[in-house]
């Protein structure tokens, strides 16, 4: 399992395709079955996997912010989109709407960002100190080529 | 400032600090500067409000601007804003009291996000009028607190907090299977509506079976008999700070829940429902203080003591009169401030002589004067003697007691109450005076002691002030039982229009079927 190369291949094809996906998951969700919380976790999902092909010190700098950091850009992007119709005159959490260019907007699907940044947070957050203060699944020594954001740098 | 926005600041200014000091993880100076803006913040929104409903009567306001039946509506009345402005007077002590108390290592893992996280719990259990977002707020109030709890990782931290999580997940399950009954029999989840919608239920029975669903549920919250065990092994494992907080809030928010769905619920079968009650008040005063006399360890005293005197608060609710109920959000006042203040000061004997054991700590009457006044306050205050707050406390539910002819309950409450003069002097006769055997070290107050004693002081000095102005308080607690016996301005407020149990009656003869209140 340790950095196999099969594995390593096709996470670098899955992962920007599942994060793609939990995007589509989120915004799908307005109306049909999805949101923030189900996408959050597929994004989750793509950053774990890329730690297990690679290993969590890789997934850390792929990820370039902190689990925590992204836990508090969620609450405050969901604490914005409640306090946005307080502001405006409206009661709290209601949901208020624009139409720019032709498409519907509205805080909720604000709130929902809010949610799949904590998810992500949360998730990464608990699969990370599993892997380093723990059961050391992942693989731990970075493989020559287990870098492959820096190997095409510094082609 | 607008009503709604007014309502929902106790809840805002903790999420936004919440987020705030998350977002400042590693900037520990200004954590601390926001955490104790943002509780006075809650105390200053708190007090806006009290005066906002003694000028305007019970403000309630829906979230996302549903109307009443259909969006979560959050009450204030008079028994809410009481406590909260007590939640956040403990929350500012606490504030600065945790400056030198809880270590880098505690703030580094995401103390005062957890603690801002946990009043936006309790905060909101306070406001609520809907039963399932009250679970929603239990259920964010004891995430936090999980957290809290075993925030530090020490091995006697995870063992208190294992016992803690596992009951209090139990407690919530009851708690969910009575929303769920309840959600059942009536089609509504709305407090108001429920409170209209119950004596229409024919099945009585099921409506008793979730009534005790709620009383096992709110009395594992609450530390009431049989169901206390889980505290005193928890409170005596956190830092003093943490368990102050828990101390004087967690369990009175079970008490609360008790005092809100016991007025303005399940007032059908008065004499079964109440009458046990009474009871576990009884039993819950006499074990905690009898399992309190045999221990050492200050702290545990002090969590048992919690328990007995959770049986005060449950007594006047019991005995469901006015006086009763005057006497109960009395107690509640008077105890927080008082019990907070205890575990206070064992935080601040710790931190000079590194010991919680009664066995080690020894001569601070001569070593430290000062905090020996300051012990005396809330310990003869605890034990109700005149003229503190506990005394008038103490009073007001004796006379109710005596009143309702439940002399028996009385003579519990007076025996219990020499019990706590016992285990006070304990405390001062092991812990303050002089040793035998060595000399003390009388040496210069600590700087972390001496910024600990400002909130100490300070809630001594609450604590003579409802004391001496006991009447003004008494008036306070006056209006929100006159609001919890008589619901119909609670219903009012929420509601939106005045209706008589007649209006609700003949909708449930259109509907055909029980509880057909949205059957408009």
């Amino acid at each position: 399992m340790r950095n196999s190369l099969i594995l390593r291949t096709a996470a670098r094809l899955l992962v920007p395709l599942i994060l793609l996906f939990s995007v589509f998951l989120m915004l799908r969700g307005h109306n049909e079955s999805g949101g923030g919380f189900i996408g959050g976790l597929v994004a989750g999902t793509a950053f774990a996997l890329y730690a297990m092909a690679y290993g969590t010190a890789a997934s850390r700098r792929a990820l370039r912010t902190t689990p925590q950091a992204l836990l508090a850009a969620g609450l405050a992007t969901a604490l914005l989109s409640a306090v946005i119709p307080l502001v405006q005159g409206g009661a709290m959490l209601q949901g208020l709407w624009a139409k720019p260019l032709g498409v519907k907007v509205g805080t909720p699907i604000l709130f929902d960002v809010g949610v799949y940044l904590i998810v992500i947070g949360i998730t990464l957050m608990i699969v990370y100190e599993l892997d380093e203060s723990g059961v050391q699944f992942f693989p731990q020594e970075p493989h020559p080529a287990s870098l492959p954001a820096e190997a095409e740098e510094a082609a | 400032m607008d009503s709604h926005t007014l309502l929902l600041l106790p809840l805002l200014i903790p999420f936004v600090v919440a987020v705030a000091t998350l977002a400042l993880r590693t900037r520990p100076g200004l954590q601390k500067a926001l955490n104790l803006i943002g509780m006075t913040g809650i105390l200053a929104a708190s007090i806006a409000l009290l005066v906002r409903i003694g000028n305007e009567g019970i403000q309630a306001t829906g979230l996302g601007g549903w109307p009443a039946p259909f969006g979560i509506m959050m009450v204030a009345d008079h028994l809410s804003v009481i406590m909260l402005i007590v939640s956040a007077l403990i929350g500012v002590a606490v504030a600065i009291y945790a400056i030198p108390n809880v270590d880098a290592q505690r703030v580094g893992f995401g103390f005062y996000p957890f603690m801002n996280l946990l009043m936006v719990g309790i905060n909101g259990a306070f406001l609520t009028g809907d039963l399932f977002n009250l679970y929603v707020w239990f259920e964010v109030m004891l995430i936090s607190s999980f957290v809290l709890i075993v925030l530090g990782n020490t091995e006697e931290q995870l063992a208190g907090g294992i016992k803690y999580v596992v009951i209090n997940l139990v407690s919530s399950l009851f708690f969910l299977a009575g929303v769920g009954m309840i959600y059942g029999l009536t089609g509504t989840l709305n407090m108001a509506e429920l409170a209209m919608a119950l004596p229409q239920v024919e099945q009585e029975g099921l409506v008793t079976v979730v009534a005790m669903l709620f009383l096992v549920s709110f009395g594992i919250k609450a530390a009431l008999f049989p169901l206390f065990f889980w505290l005193p092994a928890s409170y005596h494992t956190p830092p003093a700070a943490v368990s102050a907080f828990f101390a004087g809030l967690l369990t009175k928010v079970g008490v609360y829940a008790l005092i809100r769905v016991f007025t303005l619920l399940f007032t059908q079968d008065v004499g079964f429902t109440h009458g046990l009650l009474l009871w576990a008040a009884g039993l819950t005063m006499v074990s905690g203080v009898l399992a309190a006399a045999i221990q050492t360890d200050f702290r545990k005293i002090l969590s048992f003591h919690i328990i007995s005197q959770i049986g005060y608060m449950i007594m006047g609710l019991a005995l469901f009169t006015p006086l009763a109920l005057i006497g109960a959000v009395f107690y509640i006042v008077h105890h927080i401030i008082v019990k907070a203040n205890l575990f206070l000061v064992s935080g601040a004997a710790n931190q000079l002589q590194g010991t919680f054991s009664l066995k080690k700590l020894k001569g601070l009457y001569a070593a430290h004067p000062l905090m020996a006044v300051l012990f005396v306050i809330p310990a003869f205050s605890l034990a109700g003697f005149p003229p503190l707050s506990g005394f008038w406390a103490k009073l007001i539910l004796a006379k109710a007691g005596i009143e309702a002819g439940a002399y028996w309950i009385v003579a519990v409450a007076m025996a219990v109450g020499l019990f706590t003069m016992y285990s006070m002097s304990k405390v001062w006769v092991n812990a303050f005076l002089p040793g035998t055997d060595e000399d003390v070290d009388a040496g210069r107050t600590p700087t972390a002691v001496r910024v600990m004693y400002l909130p100490i002081g300070a809630l001594a000095a609450a604590t003579i002030f409802i004391s001496v102005f006991a009447g003004p308080v008494y008036e306070m607690a006056e209006q929100s039982a006159d609001e919890l016996m008589n619901s119909s301005a609670y219903i009012e407020a929420v509601t939106g229009h005045e209706e008589s149990v007649a209006d609700s009656a003949t909708r449930v003869d259109l509907d055909g079927r029980a509880g057909g209140v949205h059957a408009q």
